[in-house]
């Protein structure tokens, strides 16, 4: 009885996160970016500041109409925001937050977590394949193009951690962590969190859904409530992307009173990084396909190859 | 030698250091905007100098002024003959048609034409934008003063003629008046 109880109650705190953290990064996203632009923001919802924009934002996707294009296919139109957002929500379950703090602990967590968080882009392919549009069909093609460049470097950045670590678990990684780790995982947490960006597709690689050039891409048919878990999965999975660069390569709970505050430090590392995502946005313009193909290519997968060796050496010399 | 990477580091710095600084949003339904000295926003007739001479409205590039006038008799005083004066009927501008040139508050030789920096008055209805004698002479409360002369400036001509007669010594009388 207890058990289920617990486990109710992990479940209910991880769908709290999930609902909350990324409405706080795309609230941050609204008042960042404005201010980043010489500009105030929303100012009205809410009475303070704008501070329920989103909600009110929410509200207003939830009474719109929910229109299915005659000529697509409907039920995977239907599908594909939920196989957009659902992964997320599952990856969140296995990040640890403080020590012995975590929903699910895995011992194949790492594998685990960047197995589901490859399914999320298969939702843009759905999106795109099924809404019978040539915007979409273009969009959901660079999102496979894009998913295809950069789950490499993705997944060999994170293999040097799991070397490092010599463990798959996340929070077994986060246990073996030492700050010097900072200097040595450097150039793989730079690749991972590029890369990850691009699977996001975040701006300066939001090709796929280049809006002077394809409307919104895989997202152009939708409407509703349905587009709003399109974008709802594109904030949840900032959080997810920077909990798990938090966890691998900042070192997660580590910190002064990590062992009461071991939660908060994972937080507040994490919403740093959040903030780091929007400020690229804002900073840098959106890269072309072909560069985006470079920059993986000929950029992330070399370094992340230099990090694998690299780690492989270290870790041969200091054991 | 230039470090691979400097202009995306500088790119971010320039958008940190905006954040930074204050926001140049104006809060414009709650916070009325600095207008400049100057602004035009709308024009304001003071009835009292209008002397019907119909200047502005045939100045006006798009025909949006509209003058009805009639002539009075005043009674002749005692001594004296009979005078006609013109008295203004109707006097409106449509600030639907208005261009905001001010030609007709240039040409207006007796100041009876103000620009006012008054700008909310929008309409739902477009014929609401025609603005009447009473209209167009509540304005005159909005009117500001005169900015001041330019300390660098010549005086006015007026003071300046003023202070010449003053100067000059008193010219005799012409033998017959």
């Amino acid at each position: 009885m207890i058990d289920v109880l617990e486990g109710a109650l992990r479940v209910l705190l991880v769908l709290g996160a999930f609902l909350v953290l990324p409405l706080v990064v795309g609230q941050t996203e609204h008042k960042a970016m404005a201010h980043m632009q010489s500009r105030l923001g929303p100012m009205y919802a809410g009475g303070f500041h704008g501070w329920a924009q989103l909600v009110a934002d929410g509200v207003k996707f939830a009474q719109k109409e929910d229109i299915v294009p005659a000529a697509a296919d409907a039920t995977v139109f239907k599908l594909a925001p939920a196989v957009a957002l659902i992964p997320y929500l599952v990856v969140l379950v296995a990040i640890p937050v403080g020590p012995g703090l975590v929903a699910q602990d895995l011992d194949l967590g790492l594998f685990f977590v960047v197995a589901v968080m490859g399914v999320g882009v298969l939702g843009s392919l759905m999106a795109g394949w099924a809404s019978a549009n040539k915007f979409s069909l273009l969009g959901g093609l660079r999102t496979a193009a894009q998913l295809m460049a950069y789950e490499l470097p993705f997944l060999l950045a994170a293999a040097s951690v799991a070397m490092a670590a010599g463990t798959l678990s996340l929070s077994g990684i986060v246990q073996q962590w030492q700050p010097w780790w900072l200097l040595w995982q450097l150039p793989g947490a730079v690749v991972f969190f590029v890369a990850g960006l691009a699977e996001l597709q975040r701006p300066p690689f939001d090709m796929p859904v280049a809006d002077s050039e394809i409307i919104f891409g895989a997202y152009t048919e939708y409407t509703g409530l349905r587009f709003a878990l399109f974008l709802l999965a594109e904030y949840a999975g900032i959080v997810v992307l920077c909990a798990l660069t938090t966890v691998l390569f900042l070192g997660g709970w580590h910190g002064p009173y990590a062992e009461s505050l071991g939660w908060l430090w994972t937080l507040i590392k994490t919403m740093v990084l959040a903030f780091v995502v929007i400020w690229l946005r804002v900073s840098y313009p959106r890269l072309r396909e072909d560069q985006l193909q470079r920059l993986s290519w000929q950029g992330l997968v070399p370094v992340a190859l230099l990090q694998l060796a690299l780690t492989g050496v270290v870790e041969v010399l200091i054991t | 030698m230039k470090v691979p990477g400097t202009g995306l580091v500088r790119g971010l710095a320039v958008t940190l250091r905006t954040m930074t600084r204050p926001a140049v949003t104006d809060q414009y339904p709650d916070v009325k905007p600095e207008l400049p000295p100057r602004s035009r926003g709308v024009i304001a007739l003071l009835e009292e100098n209008c002397t019907v001479c119909m200047l502005c409205a045939r100045e006006c590039p798009d025909w949006c002024i509209y003058i009805d006038s009639h002539k009075e008799t005043i009674p002749a005083a005692p001594g004296g003959r009979e005078r006609q004066r013109n008295v203004l009927g109707r006097f409106a501008i449509d600030f639907s048609l208005c261009m905001y040139c001010g030609i007709c508050i240039e040409v207006c030789p007796f100041d009876a034409l103000f620009w006012s920096p008054e700008f909310e008055y929008a309409e739902l209805d477009i014929r609401n934008l025609t603005h009447e004698k009473g209209r167009l002479g509540d304005w005159m409360a909005t009117v500001p003063a005169p900015p001041a002369l330019d300390s660098q400036g010549p005086p006015p001509k007026e003071l300046d003629a003023a202070l010449k007669s003053l100067e000059k010594p008193d010219r005799p009388e012409p033998a017959d008046g």
